[in-house]
């Protein structure tokens, strides 16, 4: 590949930009899409009613309190093994466990302004006299707070992938790179150009949705912007570099559809887009951890829900960084014109 | 006259089938080159190749005695046979994306004057005609001042009239000097346009010269042709005449025109739909490969 020409290069984006912002289908289904689930979710999780009770139980076996058994077999309430207790306690202080349990140290946690901790409280009754009572106190976390970074993921996720992997799928396939090949563009340069006006474009539109929605919902965000905007900025990197993967060689439209379903569906179930994976298996968990919006969504919820820094989100930062980094040199290494 | 652009004995093979065979072109600097051929025979891949867009499986191609490097990639223009242009973005638009990506470039209202672009300047690429839209890729391969210009199969698809007219601005660049390498399957292209031409079948150069030498060489006589209603089936042999049916006629060779046509007034053949021609390329590839060139 001969040096990178910023003449070419600003072209090539140019042409692109052009491109994506004069077609209005794509434009609006980016906006549109991702306003449209979290102002969904808003409105149906706006009363934030359930019968559902959600108890943590940290070491204990239920026989080691054969007095608690009546209530541990009431029905409506989801007991939650619990292994980490600060978490715990944390998810008590959000509202996220309506009560916690530890029964080998004979203690219970629920939050005092929890109206469901409460009801739990004096459905343990005389059962759960043996125990003591600890309280804490936060403000609940609505499921519209914990769903709104997801939503914003998923959506950097389609346009990453498709955005990126798809159209240059495209351009091969219609003659589109042949033509430019037979110019001086180089394909680092061809490449550079797709990768920065993609990302500069996701960059805007989330954060004009994110403005929009948090206008009328009002997101919770103890963190800081910059925080959050420097993992929009690594998540979305991650997520374009694995587009170019798909875009490096394949031809056929039909297939590369194919592949990135495959690549988006696992994602958007096991990524922490819609529910938690907390309570499923290990080895689901684990493969999540494999996937890269995985970490852009704990990132972000860390950020908006913990006030986490970056520092306390490194771990998923260097996680996107560097599988960015794989995926760029992987996708450099198989890129072909043709 | 020095080469500009030399192909020596180029080889494609897809697995077991052998695109392109063998094919040895020199093109001559200033000239039009005319790369000939039924569809199938091997000429899109040839000049693929001479473009730089296909690697051979073996062989060698030549830009000023050099490999193909950087300075072709320049000095190159090139009018693929299908090329799709991104979406939603005007000629306009289309013409500076094309000019920014070369180092050296012609002004580009000249370009656009040339190539007749100014009515459909803001138009999206996407709503152009079929002849529009032929200028419009002849006016980017020619937007970087080209020392060769490559035309692949560029008026298939063209009513007459737009055909005539891309020819009339084949022969303005023609008077510029520049090279030009032409690939077609419209023999009457070839001989309007070609100083020189290479005809290929089966991924072979059968015959190469200039339009007029290869008939001259191959051809000594004219063609009369009559509705084959009009001619005694066994007049043939009576009259010891060469001739063979096509489609609805009857086609004469004949070394003397004069002598023929008392011969059939003599044997009260109507003589009122006789139409005499001479041998084209078109009858060249016949007489070569024994095969109509479009079958």
């Amino acid at each position: 590949m001969s040096n990178i020409s910023l003449k070419r290069f600003i072209a090539a984006f140019i042409a692109r930009n052009r491109e994506f912002l004069r077609d209005r289908t794509a434009v609006s289904w980016n906006i549109v899409m991702p306003v449209l689930i979290v102002m969904g979710f808003a409105f149906a999780f706006t009363t934030d009613s359930s019968d559902l009770f959600k108890v943590g139980l940290y070491e204990g076996k239920v026989q080691s309190k054969p007095q608690l058994q009546h209530f541990l077999d009431t029905d409506h309430i989801q007991f939650i093994e619990i292994s980490d207790l600060q978490t715990a306690i944390t998810k008590v202080e959000r509202h996220q466990l309506d009560m916690l349990l530890d029964l080998k140290r004979s203690r219970y946690w629920i939050n005092q302004t929890s109206s469901e901790g409460y009801i739990l409280e004096r459905m343990l009754g005389n059962d759960g006299g043996a125990l003591k009572k600890q309280t804490v106190s936060g403000d609940a976390i609505r499921y519209v707070d914990w769903l709104a970074p997801g939503v914003f993921g998923m959506n950097i996720m389609f346009a990453s992938l498709f955005g990126v992997g798809y159209s240059i799928v495209r351009y091969r396939k219609n003659g589109v790179l042949k033509r430019l090949r037979a110019t001086p563009l180089t394909a680092l340069e061809f490449l550079t150009a797709q990768v920065v006006s993609r990302l500069w474009l996701i960059l805007l539109v989330t954060t004009l949705v994110y403005a929009g929605t948090n206008y009328i919902v009002g997101f919770r965000m103890y963190g800081s912007y910059l925080d959050l905007f420097l993992v929009l900025v690594a998540g979305t990197m991650c997520l374009i570099s694995l587009g170019l993967i798909i875009a490096a060689r394949m031809s056929s439209e039909e297939a590369a559809n194919g592949i990135l379903n495959l690549i988006t569906i696992p994602m958007m179930i096991l990524s922490g887009v819609w529910f938690s994976l907390e309570g499923s298996s290990t080895l689901a968990q684990k493969f999540a951890l494999l996937l890269p919006l995985t970490h852009f969504n704990d990132a972000a919820r860390a950020i908006m829900l913990d006030g986490a820094t970056l520092v306390d989100v490194s771990g998923n930062l260097f996680t996107l960084i560097g599988m960015t980094l794989v995926c760029m040199a992987a996708a450099a290494y198989m890129f072909r014109w043709e | 006259m020095p080469l500009l652009l030399e192909a020596r004995d180029l080889q494609k093979h897809y697995g077991e089938v052998k695109a392109v065979n063998g094919v040895s072109l020199p093109i001559k600097e200033g000239t039009c080159f005319g790369l000939l051929g039924p569809n199938g025979a091997g000429k899109t891949t040839t000049v693929e190749m001479m473009e730089g867009i296909l690697t051979p499986t073996s062989g060698q191609v030549l830009y000023r005695g050099e490999p193909l490097g950087t300075r072709f990639k320049e000095e190159a223009g090139i009018m693929f046979q299908s090329t799709a242009l991104q979406d939603h973005i005007t000629v306009q638009e289309i013409l500076n994306l094309f000019q920014n990506l070369y180092v050296n470039c012609r002004p580009q209202a000249e370009v656009i004057e040339q190539c007749a672009l100014e009515d459909f300047l803001n138009r999206d690429s996407k709503k152009l005609s079929g002849g529009q839209r032929q200028r419009l890729l002849l006016a980017i391969s020619l937007i970087n001042d080209p020392q060769v210009l490559f035309l692949d199969e560029p008026t298939t698809g063209l009513d007459p009239q737009s055909r005539r007219n891309f020819w009339d601005l084949v022969h303005t660049i023609k008077t510029q000097k520049k090279t030009v390498i032409l690939t077609t399957h419209y023999m009457e292209e070839a001989y309007e346009l070609c100083d020189e031409i290479a005809i290929m079948d089966h991924g072979q150069v059968i015959a190469s010269g200039s339009p007029y030498g290869l008939l001259k060489e191959h051809f000594s006589h004219s063609v009369l042709s009559l509705p084959a209603t009009e001619v005694p089936k066994d007049i043939s042999s009576s009259l010891n005449l060469t001739m063979h049916r096509f489609k609805d006629k009857i086609e004469i060779f004949s070394d003397d025109i004069n002598s023929t046509l008392q011969l059939l007034m003599q044997n009260q053949i109507p003589l009122d739909h006789l139409q005499i021609r001479s041998h084209t390329l078109e009858d060249l590839f016949l007489e070569l490969t024994g095969r109509q060139l479009r079958a």
